[in-house]
């Protein structure tokens, strides 16, 4: 063996330094960069903006307690099913059925309830088993099966909302009759203020779910697999994660959201009727898209939801109290989607 | 030869079945919008029970969901197919479906439009339909009623059903603030007004999620609102939901159109002051008549005088009486409900 520099003697001038590339740190990239780990910076900036912008023109009647605490009000039902939404879209799936499980539960409630006369707390049992028995359903045939999410859905969407309305024959259960007989139906409707914010439970247990899933979401073991199945499903299997158990938990887990949604819907409407929610799948993808959670899976935080649902909430009140045409929501609520989605794409380019 | 194959049998299926139904009945067809809503639901009931009475073979046929045309197209082709003399219709489409009914009619069937008239009105034999303006102003003049001297100064909100404006939805909101006595400036449309009594006008979709939230959204703009006027029973239902959270359930009056059980309970309840009941059922029932007369002796049904379509009726619902406006109370109201 001899001395390695009498055998590359070459080596004696070598640069010390390793091979690295040019890296500028400019303001937007520095941006860019935190924007990349904190996903729901975005929607908190807009939701902000856009707060203060409606406060800046219509003053006192948008920054009072009262309209702040409605759009909340408003949008409980939205962000509790986007919160099943974000589940199922962070391990790159989507569910076009949430409403159609939200107003076929709250039927059984209501229907079991008054129909089959069971006590109210055993059918609303029985509401939140048939939600999360048809996200099984949904979770089997996407993780065993491996039928796309967007065909499996579309199919229990249409399976849903018809057994709704053959199960309902479109009848309404009144408020009043529930408000005698069982109003622990109506539970998420109760008030309480504080100082004219008035807040009802439907928004306490909105705000509770997204805080306790984003908890879940980012400390435990299933809350980083969810992340993985839906970066890479199969790196995910390659380093021991059970794909198949998190998918299925995560539809479940989502069906039973759902599920609770429809409980709370009772509240927020006083009755049961088999005709709303018809448009909850669409405007909880919304929430998320906005929210900016990516549609690719793996990105994105259940909170930017939260933020995503509120900034459609303070648009549709902000743009009615200033007398616009309902259309014009609609419009600007479609410029925010796309807005959202490009945002992400340019995010998605940082480097590491 | 395939097509010929499938030519014959056709022509096959097509006189066997011409030949069965002209030998034992005659063969009507209803189309509705959806087989879901409790109106329709109701309609298709008149008709069944009518056409047995007649000894009609009626054949039901609706749309997926509301707005669903293409099914509808093709309901009337099966029923031409099928050799049938007349067919109801509520159109998704009053325009569109319009190509389609004169088909039916070039081939001898009789046409009537239930409840929503096309597009235009004369498209169809006959219109059996509510009067929706007529029923917009019974609940407008008892409102003003009800409020006597204090109807000057009403902050109102309007509660209507789709940025689209279909027409029923102009025909209710119009006639309402025509029987409350305010100016509509342009009556194929609502939204134009400048009495600064109306508050604003908020779509709900007619359900009761859509009903809490314009109710929500006006209270915002005004939280002195003191009458209320809703497209129909659940957004009614709704908007009480939404004064019920901020304690003003009380010194609110809302109104509403369509007279189905659950309104009309709502009503009796105090919920709602008053109600504009129309008669899907009647209306089937006319139709079915309508279409057995045309089958026996060729002979078309006429319009009430004075209209366009023939009118079906409506009357005013409410438990509070007020003078100059013909009502029903809930007990008779409830006894005609339907849903």
């Amino acid at each position: 063996m001899t001395n390695s520099s009498e055998a590359e003697p070459g080596l004696a001038g070598r640069a010390e330094t390793v091979a690295s590339f040019a890296h500028e740190v400019t303001l937007l990239s520095r941006l860019q960069h935190a924007l990349h780990s904190n996903p729901a910076l975005v929607p908190l900036i807009v939701l902000v903006i856009s707060i203060l912008v409606f406060g800046a023109l219509l003053g006192g009647k948008f920054f009072s307690s009262f309209a702040l605490t409605l759009i909340l009000q408003q949008v409980a039902i939205v962000g509790i099913v986007g919160a099943a939404q974000s589940l199922v879209i962070l391990t790159a799936g989507i569910d076009l059925s949430v409403g159609a499980i939200m107003v076929l539960s709250s039927v059984v409630m209501g229907q079991f309830t008054f129909r089959l006369g069971l006590p109210p707390f055993v059918a609303i049992a029985c509401g939140l088993a048939l939600g999360t028995f048809i996200g099984f359903v949904n979770g089997w045939l996407v993780a065993r099966v491996k039928l796309p999410p967007f065909i499996v859905t579309l199919g229990t969407w249409q399976i849903a909302l018809a057994a709704n309305f053959l199960y309902s024959g479109n009848e309404t259960i009144r408020a009043q009759e529930i408000e005698t007989q069982a109003p622990i139906l109506q539970l998420f409707g109760q008030s309480f203020s504080v100082g004219g914010a008035v807040f009802t439970y439907g928004v306490i247990a909105f705000i509770g779910i997204v805080l306790i899933l984003a908890y879940v979401l980012r400390h435990t073991a299933w809350g980083r697999h969810v992340y993985a199945v839906g970066d890479d499903a199969e790196a995910a299997q390659l380093a021991g994660v059970n794909t198949r158990k998190v998918l299925i938990s995560v539809y479940m887990l989502s069906g039973l959201i759902c599920a609770f949604a429809g409980w709370v819907l009772i509240g927020r409407i006083g009755s049961v009727s088999p005709t709303s929610g018809q448009t909850a799948n669409i405007e909880s993808i919304t929430a998320v898209v906005i929210g900016g959670i990516s549609l690719f899976g793996g990105r994105g935080s259940v909170l930017g939801m939260l933020f995503g649902a509120l900034i459609v909430g303070v648009f549709s009140l902000g743009l009615r109290l200033l007398g616009a045409d309902a259309q014009w929501t609609y419009l600007l609520i479609g410029v925010l989607i796309i807005a959202a989605v490009a945002v992400d794409q340019w995010i998605r380019k940082v480097s590491a | 030869m395939l097509n010929k194959l499938l030519l014959g049998t056709a022509f096959c299926l097509a006189a066997m079945s011409t030949g069965t139904f002209a030998q034992d009945a005659v063969t009507a067809c209803l189309i509705t919008k959806t087989d879901t809503n409790p109106f329709f639901v109701k309609m298709k009931e008149g008709a069944e029970a009518k056409a047995k009475e007649l000894g009609v073979n009626l054949k039901s046929y609706a749309g997926k969901i509301d707005g669903d045309h293409e099914t509808q197209v093709a309901a009337i082709e099966t029923c031409i197919a099928d050799g049938a003399k007349g067919i109801l219709i509520t159109a998704s489409d009053t325009s569109a479906i319009v190509q389609s009914v004169q088909k039916a009619r070039d081939a001898g069937l009789l046409v009537i439009a239930l409840d929503t008239p096309l597009n235009p009105i004369d498209a169809a034999d006959a219109t059996f339909a509510t009067d929706n303006f007529l029923a917009g102003e019974l609940i407008g003049k008892w409102a003003a009623g009800k409020l006597g001297a204090e109807a000057e100064n009403a902050k109102i909100a309007m509660l209507d059903l789709a940025v689209s404006q279909p027409s029923v939805d102009v025909l209710r909101d119009q006639g309402f603030l025509t029987g409350f006595g305010i100016d509509v400036a342009d009556p194929n449309k609502w939204g134009d007004e400048t009495d600064p009594r109306i508050v604003g006008h908020d779509v709900t979709a007619g359900n009761e999620e859509g009903g809490r939230k314009a109710m929500e959204n006006l209270l915002a703009k005004d939280p002195s609102i003191n009458v209320v006027y809703t497209i129909n029973e659940p957004s009614a239902a709704g908007a009480y939901q939404a004064l019920k959270s901020i304690g003003r359930e009380n010194d609110v009056t809302i109104v509403s159109i369509d007279g189905g059980c659950p309104g009309v309970a709502n009503v009796k309840d105090g919920v709602i002051g008053a109600t504009s009941q129309q008669y899907p059922l009647q209306m089937a029932a006319l139709g079915v008549e309508a279409i057995k007369q045309w089958a026996d002796d060729g002979t078309k049904p006429t319009p009430t005088e004075g209209k366009d379509f023939f009118d079906t009726g409506v009357k005013l619902v409410t438990d509070e009486p007020v003078d100059g406006v013909e009502s029903i109370d809930t007990t008779e109201g409830a006894d005609l409900c339907w849903g």
